[in-house]
């Protein structure tokens, strides 16, 4: 029997979320959920070299703090899926290069994160693997410098602009260890609406969200109360507004159980962040730093995490493409 | 909702820039700049420099500046509201060449800084000697006629 249903996989076997583990840096420390994070980096170059050494550097110590956590040992890990939003994914072939571990790179700019426990569950479920890491991370200065400008350029940002969270999530993937299990994932099509502005990226990727959520509660068959909480990835103010809204015509009026990563992890009024945070670590930071650990508190049982991510490159953008979007949910609920 | 409205809609949802403040603070940064190059280009005059020597070291001065302020890391944050104030004035060429150049030293001194110090300000330049190149032949043309 098919274990896919529509858009949507139903994991019938039930792979869990073991751990999770989460490092952050000094302004996402300040921001609402700081106290949250296993690890805080003050210091934005890790005492590395470089920008990208320190994003690998990170990296490395969240799956560290995780494999701490679990007390697993590298050669208990069957796989590790990861990737981060540097060119070639450097960030994360560096940063995982001494754990020896099986190791498949992934690209889906800010839906990394989701992509990566997609499939994890998917490898654990089909009994392809026991123990799965999925990591991501992004570092503000390292993002800054490959996408935007220098980072001492003085340049004005739009309110619609979104800053690039320094962190990294990492999460393990168990096949019968851990009280949370990923009950069903809808991997997301790639959706383009013509957005070419990338300094409202919240914009071009809300309705790959959109269309991943509705295909996921029809899918299921559930209402918008079946979930405590529905948050996407790093859609910020402007995107996330543009979901809530769309779902609501679409008949889903999930009011306050829906927000957004990269609206929660800084204040937005204080921080100065325009429309509020973007970025893999951004959504795999929130999960792994603030969800989990509610859901590991009691307060959160069913929680449905969207990561959003905007398909486009400093090439594309100036050769006058749109933005595409692409948008993964992942269903974890308590068993 | 086709492309073109999905746009549209977009866009209503996009707080637009606060033009007001960002105009008054321009106008204020920028201003107190210029007014920065006058006072420099008086002072070397009183010291008894010749005229077009004053302007060369208003430049220079100007230029020395922005491109310390950059280094400190203090230049984009009065960028950051003063937005073309600091951008338009030959401060900001400054700041668009030592900017990348101190960026992109992990590269290295010839692949890093030497070949993106320019990366910004290359445009401006290529453009702005060919448009003065263009100037001057149409100077010339009507000269001789």
């Amino acid at each position: 029997m098919s274990k896919k249903k529509g858009s949507t996989v139903f994991l019938e076997n039930k792979p869990r979320i073991l751990e999770t583990a989460s490092i952050a840096g000094q302004k996402e420390s300040e921001g609402p959920l700081g106290c949250y994070f296993d690890c805080v980096i003050t210091d934005g170059r890790f005492n590395e070299k470089s920008w990208e050494k320190a994003e690998s550097k990170m990296q490395r110590q969240a799956v560290g703090i995780l494999l701490e956590k679990t007390k697993k040992a590298n050669s208990d890990i069957d796989f590790i899926f990861g990737g981060d939003l540097l060119n070639q994914c450097v960030g994360t072939s560096f940063g995982l290069l001494d754990y020896s571990i099986p190791f498949f790179g992934l690209y889906g700019a800010c839906s990394t994160f989701c992509e990566g426990l997609c499939l994890s569950a998917m490898a654990v479920d089909g009994g392809f693997a026991h123990n799965v890491i999925a990591v991501t991370s992004s570092h503000f200065c390292s993002s800054e410098r490959q996408f935007r400008f220098p980072l001492e350029y003085g340049g004005q940002r739009t309110p619609s602009a979104q800053w690039t969270v320094t962190a990294s999530g990492a999460a393990m993937v168990c096949a019968d260890e851990g009280n949370f299990a990923i009950t069903a994932i809808t991997p997301g099509k790639i959706v383009d609406k013509g957005i070419k502005d990338a300094n409202n990226m919240g914009a071009a990727m809300a309705p790959a969200a959109v269309d991943t959520l509705i295909k996921h509660f029809t899918d299921r068959q559930i209402d918008e109360n079946y979930y405590d909480l529905v948050i996407t990835g790093d859609l910020g103010v402007v995107g996330s507004s543009i979901v809530s809204e769309q779902l609501e015509n679409a008949g889903l009026v999930l009011g306050n159980r829906y927000t957004d990563c990269g609206k929660e992890i800084f204040d937005i009024e204080k921080q100065d962040v325009h429309a509020g945070g973007s970025g893999c670590g951004c959504c795999a930071s929130v999960f792994s730093g603030y969800i989990f650990k509610k859901m590991q508190e009691g307060n959160l049982n069913k929680v449905l995490v969207c990561a959003t991510g905007a398909l486009m490159s400093t090439t594309s953008t100036f050769q006058g493409d749109s933005i595409p979007g692409v948008a993964h949910a992942v269903a974890v609920e308590r068993i | 909702m086709n492309n073109h409205e999905y746009k549209k809609y977009a866009q209503q949802k996009v707080s637009p820039s606060p033009m007001g403040k960002n105009l008054f603070f321009a106008f204020l940064i920028g201003g107190l700049i210029c007014t920065l190059g006058q006072a420099l280009l008086d002072l070397f005059s009183f010291w008894g420099f010749e005229k077009k020597i004053c302007f060369t070291l208003t430049s220079i001065t100007l230029v020395f500046l922005s491109a310390l302020a950059t280094g400190i890391g203090k230049y984009d944050d009065l960028a950051k509201y003063a937005g073309a104030g600091t951008l338009v004035p030959i401060t900001g060429f400054a700041n668009a060449v030592v900017s990348p150049a101190i960026e992109f030293k992990d590269e290295g001194f010839v692949m890093g800084v030497g070949a993106n110090m320019f990366k910004i300000a290359g445009p401006v330049i290529a453009y702005g000697v060919s448009a003065s190149i263009v100037g001057g032949i149409i100077t010339y043309v009507i000269s001789i006629l």
